[in-house]
This record gives C-alpha cells, structure tokens and sequence, in this order.
C-alpha cells in the first residue's frame, strides 16, 4: 500500500513537473504582458490540478496495466516461433502474409488506443462545440481511430516487407493533397489537426514496442533503421479518413436535398488562389 | 447545476466506455489467438481502475481550467492588439512545451544512436548527448516556429491547404537529399511533439483567436495549429541531419 501510494505521489510529481514549464509560460504571459487577472482563477486553479492529478493516475493505471501487457503481446505475436506454428514445419523462411495476426493485433491496437487517447477527446470536444454540434464527437472519433488503425497497418506490413517508408509517406501526401480539393472546405483544418492528435499517450508506447519488436525479429529488418516510422504512418491516415467521412457524410447529405448548398463552400472556394 | 457527484459518476462510466474497445483487443488476442492466462490479474484490474479515474479527472479539468485559459489568453490578446507580444507567446508555448516533452528526449536519445551507428557523428558519448540535445533544440524550435506561423495564418487568413502542401513538398523534396538514417526519425518526430497538455491548450488557443477576429471563422481558421506543429519538425529535422 505504501508503494502503491509512493508511485502516485512520484507519477503525479513527474506530470507536474511536465505542467510546470506550460503554467509558467501562461502566467508569465498573463502577469507581465497582458497585466489583468485570470477570471475564476480559483476554478482554474483547479481546473489544472484536476488535470495533472487526472494524467497522472492515468499514466500509471497505463503503466501498470496495459503497457507490460501489451508489449508482450507485441513481443509474442512477432516472435518467429508463433508465427511458424500455424504453417508448415517444412516452410524455414516467414512470408509476409504469415504475420496476419500481426497486422490484425496492429490494427485492432491501433483503433482501441485511438479511441481512448485524451489529447483526442479534448479536439472532438472542441470541434463538436465550434461546429455547433455538426460534427459529432463520436464521429470524429471513430473515424481517427479507424485511420491509425489503416496507418499502423500498413507500417507493420512495412517493417515486415522492408518497403522503403517514403514511398509510403509520399503517396499518402498525394491522396490528401487531392483531397483537399475535394473534401468540404470546413474540415480541411480539422482532418490536418487530426494528424498530429493521435499520437499522444496512449498510443505511442505500445505502436513504438510493435515497431521495434517487428523490427528485432524479421530477418534483415534492424530494429534501428527499421523500427521508426510507424507513428509518422499513424498521424497520416487520420487526415485521409477524416476527409472522407466528411467527403461521404456531405456527399449523402447533397443526394437528399439536391439544391442546398452548403455555405461554407463560399468561402476559400479557389484552392488555387 | 448538476450535482457534482452525480457529474463525475457520469463521466467515469464514459471514460469506462472510452476504454472498453483496449480492454476487448486485449483479452481477445491474450485468450484466443496467444492462449495465455492474464499476468498479475490484480495489478491489471487496478491500472485499469487508475486509468478510468484519471481520464476521469482529465476531462473534467479539461473544461474547468485548460480550455477556458487558452480561450481567456486568445481573446485577451486580441483586445492587447499587439501582435508582437501574440506572436512570442506562441513561440513560448511551442518551444517551452516541447523541449522538455518525454518522448521527445527519448526519440532524441535513440536518434542519436542511429546517427553514430551511421558513421554521421563519432560513435562517443560526448558525442552523441551533444547529436540528442541539438536535436531536442531543433524540434524545439521547430514546434516554436510551426505555433507562430500558424497564429499568423490566422490573423492574416491564409488558406491552410496551399500551406500543408508547400510543407508537403519541402518534405517529400527534403527526403530525397537528406541521409537515409535520419528519415525514419524526421517522420516520427512530427508525431511525438504534441502531447496531452499542449494540444487542448493550442486548440482552444487557435479557435479563440479566429472567434475574437473579426472576419475569421473558428471553423475555418481556428484549427490547423497542431497540423503544423506536426509538420514543421519533420523539415527541421531532416536539415538537421543534412546540415550536420
């Protein structure tokens, strides 16, 4: 009990620390250069301790629970002994297509840790609140997860078949780059922020011990050159997936009201300018 | 006003819910596809009870502290007019809350690693903490650099997309010329600088900001801070590796 209580007070520490460095840059600010007092300072005040006290318990309910579990079943599941279990003794090498366990385990990792991630939450929040509840929280959500999870996917499929990772990089900015073209012209920002969201706490550790894990076992794979990349294929496909859950959700809504168009289209409607 | 209890008993069954699809995946591949009992079925019941009740109070303080300050920020900024002083507060918020970001250091560290197995830097200590330290600098600067742009973007009301695809470009033209090693680690660490803090923070930041200008949309302009923080380190980065 009093190691589990030690662990809390040292995680909470550690956040609070991260915070600290934010805190002094926003009340620096808010003292020396704006010079006018926080509104409800005390609800704000609490407000970042509910926030430290709440990361940090969720770090170490991370760190406790699913980060040991999760890298071993990243470890188990690329280890060559699992993988030739299910194929022939006589086959000596492993195929791509061997590791399907791999891919689903990426993919399904790849979605739930989305789903789960705060700094997600915190965007869906917003966006649900400036778009004045047309764009759903769950929505946005899932339609994220679902891109990490394609993203870490392919990566995996990557790291298996040493594919270089520009050329995987390079065609997914092609895909985005005409869709922006085409995709409502309110999302755009959005899909681009949701890029960069994905990949915060929860994902990182377990998507990182995937990588190097594949990495270490495939033959000719080393875990230094090849071990990188899956979180850079992580934060690309968001953008792709949610261009195109508003690419379908307007496409569905311009077959039933054929007049109506939506009036965000006014506005930078010349991509080219 | 709710009852506060009854508020946070709400949403720890939503953070419950948020957490179900991992605790699904992970008894599934454990019990199906690896066939093996659940290591330390204790401690994982009380990370799991951690990880509810700290989403829990994330969120919550999330809406009490993190979005109205970076909404108070924007709007008192506006009423300043003073570009100058937006534009080092931006600056701050991304270098400050990136040089010292976790997964930054530890990137830095491995890339390091990478570099003097490559034969870019003297395979040293001292070598490679000074390669980890002036890339976690560079990162630094980069987010720094991404956050004012894109507060700039908002004031002018530049359209974001020409901008993602000028970066897009400079990536795609950089990797060709930049040394293999450095790749993986450029792409990567676009994703490693926003973290859990910083994100609610620029996000309420830039939607406040394009609600206090007149002619700008929150919709519209508000987003894209993030996109560029993510983007903007990958450049720096891969010069960084040319450079050195």
């Amino acid at each position: 009990m009093m190691t589990l209580l030690s662990e809390i007070g040292s995680i909470i520490l550690a956040t609070l620390r991260d915070v600290v460095p934010i805190a002094a840059i926003i009340f620096g600010f808010q003292f020396f250069v704006i010079r006018r007092s926080i509104p409800n300072l005390g609800r704000v005040l609490a407000g970042f301790g509910y926030v430290i006290v709440g990361l940090g318990l969720f770090l170490l309910g991370l760190e406790k629970a699913l980060f040991p579990i999760g890298k071993l079943m990243a470890s188990q599941l690329t280890d060559p002994e699992f993988l030739r279990s299910g194929v022939d003794v006589v086959a000596t090498s492993v195929r791509w297509q061997d590791y399907y366990w791999v891919y689903l385990f990426a993919f399904a990792i790849g979605a739930s840790t989305t789903i789960a991630e705060p700094s997600l939450i915190a965007v869906a929040m917003k966006a649900n609140e400036v778009s004045a509840g047309a764009i759903s929280v769950w929505g946005l959500r899932i339609a994220v997860a679902l891109g990490v999870a394609i993203g870490i996917t392919l990566g995996t499929f990557r790291i298996v078949t040493g594919a270089p990772i520009h050329y995987f990089i390079i065609s997914g900015y092609v895909v985005v780059v005409i869709q922006t073209f085409f995709a409502p012209k309110m999302i755009v920002p959005l899909a681009y922020d949701s890029g960069g969201v994905t990949t915060s706490t929860v994902t990182v550790p377990l998507v990182a011990a995937l990588g190097l894990g594949l990495a270490e076992t495939v033959p000719g794979r080393s875990p230094l050159l090849d071990g990188f990349g899956l979180i850079a294929f992580a934060s690309l496909f968001p953008i792709i997936t949610v261009m195109g859950y508003a690419q379908i959700a307007h496409y569905r809504a311009q077959r039933q009201q054929p007049s109506n168009k939506s009036g965000s289209e006014t506005r930078l409607s010349n991509p080219a300018g | 006003m709710k009852h506060p209890l009854l508020a946070i008993g709400k949403s720890m069954l939503g953070s419950l819910r948020d957490l179900m699809p991992i605790i699904l995946v992970v008894a599934f591949f454990q019990f199906l596809v690896l066939k093996q009992p659940l290591p330390n079925p204790f401690e994982l019941g009380l990370g799991i009870v951690f990880v509810v009740l700290g989403l829990t109070f994330f969120i919550y303080g999330l809406e009490m502290g993190l979005f109205p300050v970076g909404q108070t920020l924007a709007n008192a900024f506006a009423r300043k007019g003073s570009v100058f002083w937006l534009l080092s507060f931006a600056f701050a918020l991304g270098f400050g809350t990136t040089v010292a970001e976790p997964a930054l250091i530890a990137v830095a560290a491995e890339a390091a690693q990478v570099a003097a197995q490559g034969g870019m830097i003297d395979d040293t200590n001292l070598a490679r903490q000074s390669y980890a330290s002036g890339l976690r600098m560079v990162v630094a600067f980069s987010v720094g650099f991404a956050i004012v742009l894109g507060v700039l973007r908002i004031l002018k009301g530049w359209p974001i997309h020409l901008m993602i695809v000028i970066g897009y470009v400079l990536v795609v033209v950089m990797t060709f010329f930049a040394p293999r090693e450095i790749i993986g680690i450029a792409y990567d660490s676009g994703g490693v600088t926003t973290s859990t803090i910083t994100v609610p923070l620029v996000t309420a930041l830039g939607v406040g900001l394009a609600s206090s200008i007149k002619g700008r949309n929150p919709m519209l302009d508000g987003f894209g801070l993030i996109a560029f923080a993510s983007l903007s380190p990958m450049i720096f980065v891969m010069a960084y590796g040319m450079l050195l």
